[in-house]
């Protein structure tokens, strides 16, 4: 995700096309090729990181869903492990991690791009200079800083308002995850208006448009498709995220319920990991393979919008 | 712009004197609190001498069984480690059912459980050896006005019959089931001990029993269960049919909510001297404060 979002922020120069040529002096041949093995061995450790992954997780979470029955696995309404009877359905944390995700989304990228809007073109610079920094570090804080501050904050709120036994729900998680992709949403969307061509809008602006016509109808169309990668991220981001929504959601297997508390696919698998065995922990890494399988789509969605925005 | 950039390196080497500093007296704090601890540890170790030498016990000794004595067994590895370097403990966690199962069929050198036996296992020739009692907490918020109930009330409670603290006596507020996760131990004795076992209806679910006690001491409505030792002053432990849990109720059984963590071996089958010397060490009043030290009480303290 992270190279995702660099690449974004503008492709990298060449690094061969700038590097000035060196000439003569035999001695440097040997570094040369020394540091070109160096190189190939780096670049083949990022890719055998992935294939062992990959592999790894196909391979051990492969038999329990041979044993629990795919239907039975990603259908079944109802996860109990240890029970005497065990059940394995992952359902409710399917469904748990689309509609928070979802909920996230409906929340984080109206704030998010406003806020992008607000800071590529109607703040004045030095406030915009300001205020980006808070905004980078808004991405800098640990995850569990975020369910803290939900946990102490936000589930409180929602008990005393909401009249419930526990605030712990999905509501709380949703809030918390909007909060937390907001970041990348505001900085991949600032980018993309911020490299709209300033001849679009002037042009827009001498036809008669205001300020605010001309944001909206000609610099954000313009900018679509890096806006929709922002978004993009934000799902890979939201869906991904375990430790700070383990704290607020409440970790029961429930199908999902604003005010009730739920699993995520995530969570699912922190929650019961440390004391698994057997079945239970094969069927751990079964529904690691199925948020793996998500990631993996969304990582090839947002590949989808990329490339478009260089055709453009 | 230069005078800038002093100006923020200079407050970055602020920044970092003034950790160094901080660090510096933490390390000194450290360094004095856990002397208590240490000297803990080491009174086996000046024991060691005497001992070891009289002894000359070498060899390993094969536990395996109940997941939930885990943390006891850490601490029996570590000190019965330090008072005897050649012998090696091994654990395996596999689950009290297999650890009676294996000591039975001599497999293993000892099984481990953390329920009694049953009277077909005794039968069996399984020779029940109690090395620590697990008591289970019930712990509610300080605000709450209900502090003593009966176990079916808690199995009510647990499985959803009873949902408001009105019906307890308490405040009108509905009752959020605080618990672990499946894969707890403390969740399955508690459950077994109650009578809930797959019954009950959480409200929320945590992965360690300091969330547990964490939910409950932020949540006027919670009810939830811990560790005996894991009970701090942020929650109140309630009385059970009357009873209030301490180290004292549970030793004398009066508490009930509580279970035996036992060592299992065959009657007739003798133990490796490795394996006997540490079934009888783990019986000893020596091994209480490991015991203790694992959040059980000892027995034989």
């Amino acid at each position: 995700m992270l190279m995702n979002e660099r690449s974004l922020r503008g492709s990298p120069a060449d690094p061969a096309q700038k590097a000035p040529r060196r000439k003569g002096k035999a001695g440097v041949r040997p570094l040369e090729s020394v540091m070109q093995m160096i190189f190939f061995l780096c670049g083949f450790i990022a890719i055998a990181f992935v294939l062992v992954i990959t592999i790894y997780l196909i391979i051990s979470g492969l038999p329990a869903i041979r044993e629990i029955g795919l239907v039975e696995f990603l259908f079944g309404q109802e996860w109990a492990s240890t029970a005497k009877e065990p059940k394995f359905g992952i359902l409710p944390m399917i469904l748990t991690s689309v509609y928070g995700t979802a909920g996230a989304i409906v929340i984080g990228v109206p704030i998010g791009f406003l806020m992008a809007v607000f800071l590529s073109k109607v703040a004045p610079r030095r406030m915009a200079n300001l205020i980006r920094p808070v905004v980078d570090l808004l991405a800098g804080i640990p995850s569990i800083v975020y369910g803290l501050v939900g946990l102490m904050v936000l589930v409180p709120l929602i008990r005393e308002t909401f009249n419930t036994a526990a605030g712990e729900s999905l509501l709380a998680a949703i809030v918390v995850l909007a909060i937390m992709i907001l970041p990348s949403i505001i900085s991949v969307s600032e980018t993309a208006l911020n490299a709209v061509p300033k001849e679009y809008e002037e042009a827009s602006l001498a036809l008669g448009a205001t300020d605010i016509e001309t944001y909206f109808r000609v610099s954000a169309p313009a900018a679509k498709s890096g806006i929709a990668a922002a978004v993009v991220l934000g799902v890979g981001r939201a869906i991904g995220e375990a430790m700070a929504i383990m704290m607020v959601a409440g970790n029961v297997a429930n199908m999902p319920d604003l005010l009730s508390s739920v699993r995520f696919l995530t969570t699912g698998i922190a929650v019961e990991l440390a004391y698994s065995s057997g079945l239970q922990r094969q069927a751990l890494f079964s529904i690691g393979l199925v948020l793996f399988l998500f990631i993996m789509c969304i990582n090839v969605i947002l590949n989808v919008f990329l490339k478009r925005d260089k055709e453009d | 712009m230069k005078l800038k950039k002093i100006f923020a390196l200079g407050l970055s080497l602020a920044l970092c004197a003034a950790l160094v500093a901080g660090c510096g007296n933490d390390t000194a704090g450290d360094t004095t609190t856990p002397t208590p601890g240490a000297t803990d540890t080491d009174t086996p170790a000046t024991t060691q001498p005497t001992e070891e030498p009289a002894e000359e016990i070498s060899g390993t000794v094969n536990t395996d069984g109940s997941t939930s004595m885990a943390d006891v067994m850490a601490a029996f590895q570590e000190s019965f480690g330090n008072m005897y370097p050649d012998v090696t403990v091994n654990y395996s966690g596999t689950g009290s059912g297999s650890g009676i199962t294996n000591a039975l069929a001599g497999t293993v050198d000892i099984g481990l459980s953390s329920r009694a036996l049953t009277d077909e296992e005794k039968a069996e020739g399984a020779v029940e050896n109690i090395v620590a009692l697990d008591g289970v907490a019930i712990v509610v918020n300080p605000e709450n006005i209900v502090t003593d109930l009966t176990i079916e009330d808690i199995a009510k409670i647990y499985t959803g019959e009873i949902s408001n603290w009105s019906e307890l006596g308490g405040a009108d507020a509905p009752i959020a089931v605080i618990g672990r996760d499946a894969a707890s131990g403390t969740r399955g004795a508690f459950e077994e001990i109650v009578g809930v076992e797959d019954a009950c209806k959480y409200t929320n679910e945590y992965e360690s029993t300091g969330e547990v006690i964490g939910s409950v001491a932020g949540n006027p409505n919670a009810i939830g269960y811990a560790s005996l030792s894991a009970v701090d002053e942020s929650v109140v432990a309630v009385m059970v049919n009357g009873v209030a849990p301490s180290e004292a109720t549970v030793a004398d059984g009066t508490y009930e909510i509580q279970r035996p963590f036992v060592m299992v071996t065959k009657e007739g089958a003798e133990l490796s001297p490795a394996a006997q010397a540490f079934l009888e060490w783990a019986m000893s009043a020596d091994a209480a404060d490991e015991v203790e030290a694992a959040g059980c009480v000892s027995p034989n303290a």
